[in-house]
């Protein structure tokens, strides 16, 4: 499959890895594998491909993610 | 509820299932096309059996029970209002107060023992698992995102892959996105050929059918070509892929019907200002419909592209309308 690539260093996404608990559930739910996990916790593996969908931001328990989520 | 008014529903399509998702794809009728809300048996499950949750929207339910068969678990339908999955996730219908709402209505907790329910992954962007989970006391479980990997993500004890777990934009799905790029662009371009046809009863250099392909070909490069070649072309903004496929095609569709010989310098110019913009324009249309563009991405693309485009549009138009009035009929 060819990855689609849009614009870059446009999202809203933020992570505060200070916050981060490492569920894991960020990266169960993102669509486009923006997250891995690495020593517990989760980190910003492919931040461009972040549609703003804000799956990861309702679901994170912690409330370390952050987005504006978009109409549409 | 009991058990025995569960309504069981087939695995297997019928002919008016394959009718209606025909009928749905070409935009006859869309509207209305779902099924009742609640809960649904498909094979003969019991009290241990998965509990899957979806959408009403039919094409939907009918994807998931083509890829269950020879499988028993439960259906819980949400009320969607007949959008899928994704789009009613977005719009919050596929959410966390439909979800217990629906829990509750159909006393799932007296049909199945265990406490599991497993949403479409997609179904996140509206559900908040923690909150659902307290308030129905099922834990909730993101599954695959297509119905196909469902059966291999159960027998793989409740985990997916990481091509399970990623949206695709491949051709077939941006194939059955054009129509809907290019019928309301014809429709917009009764208008246009009836300007032409105007201009043409006093302009000394009338349209021929050499614009009118170039017109057409604008529309096609920006609503057919650049949608199907998408992850072909050079660049990233829609805008700047559109132009690109824009400039090919008016290129390659002027020199086949001689638009350059014939019309004066001036002319081609406009032709090469107008029908790439326009082109450009309706292929950023498309921004709207893709998988992968974000809110924030296609904000700064309009921002940044839009003065371009209309700058192009409007000098091109004016060129191309003062050629064909004032011109020198050489044609
Ligand atoms: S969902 Fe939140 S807490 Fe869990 S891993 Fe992701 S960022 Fe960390
Ligand atoms: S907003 Fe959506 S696409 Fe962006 S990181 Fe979160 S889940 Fe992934």
């Amino acid at each position: 499959m060819t990855k689609h690539k849009y614009l870059e260093d446009v999202t809203t996404l933020t992570l505060n890895t200070d916050k981060c608990v490492g569920c894991g559930l960020c990266e169960i739910v993102c669509p486009h594998g923006v997250f891995e996990m690495a020593k517990g916790k989760a980190y910003l593996a492919d931040k461009n491909s972040c549609i703003e969908c804000g799956a990861c931001a309702l679901n994170c328990p912690a409330k370390a993610l952050n987005v504006n989520p978009g109409v549409g | 509820m009991s058990k025995n008014n569960i309504p069981k529903v087939s695995a297997t399509l019928s002919l008016k299932d394959i009718a209606g998702a025909l009928k749905v794809r070409l935009g006859i009728g869309r509207m209305n096309y779902m099924v009742e809300p609640g809960l649904y048996a498909i094979g003969n499950p019991d009290g241990s059996s998965p509990v899957l949750v979806s959408a009403n929207y039919k094409l939907t339910f009918d994807i998931l029970r083509k890829n269950l068969t020879d499988f028993s678990c439960w259906l819980l339908i949400l009320d969607t209002k007949g959008v899928n999955v994704w789009c009613a996730a977005g719009k919050g219908t596929f959410g966390t107060d439909e979800l217990v709402n629906r829990v509750e209505i159909t006393c799932l907790s007296d049909i199945v023992y265990h406490k599991r329910l497993i949403l479409p992954q997609l179904g996140s962007v509206g559900v908040n698992a923690h909150e659902a989970a307290r308030l129905t006391g099922f834990s909730i479980t993101y599954g695959p995102i297509r119905a196909k990997d469902i059966k291999a993500y159960i027998a793989n004890s409740y985990t997916a892959t990481k091509e399970m777990r990623l949206v695709e934009f491949n051709f077939m799905e941006r194939l059955v996105l054009t129509p809907m790029e290019l019928v309301p662009v014809l429709k917009a371009s009764f208008p246009i050929m009836g300007i032409i046809f105007l201009t043409n009863q006093f302009a000394k250099r009338p349209f021929v059918k050499g614009d009118i392909a170039a017109y057409f070909g604008a529309v096609f490069s920006g609503a057919f070509i650049t949608p199907l070649l998408l992850p072909y072309i050079p660049g990233r903004a829609f805008a700047w892929k559109g132009w690109l496929t824009g400039l090919f095609t008016t290129f390659a569709i002027l020199c086949k019907s001689k638009g350059f010989t014939k019309g004066s310098r001036l002319m081609s110019f406009g032709q090469i200002l107008f029908f790439p913009a326009l082109s450009s324009f309706i292929a950023m249309n498309f921004t709207g419909s893709t998988t992968y563009t974000s809110p924030s991405g296609v904000k700064e693309e309009m921002k940044r592209a839009l003065p371009i485009i209309f700058s192009f549009g409007a000098l091109g138009a004016i060129i191309i309308l003062c050629s064909h009035i004032f011109g020198k009929g050489r044609r």
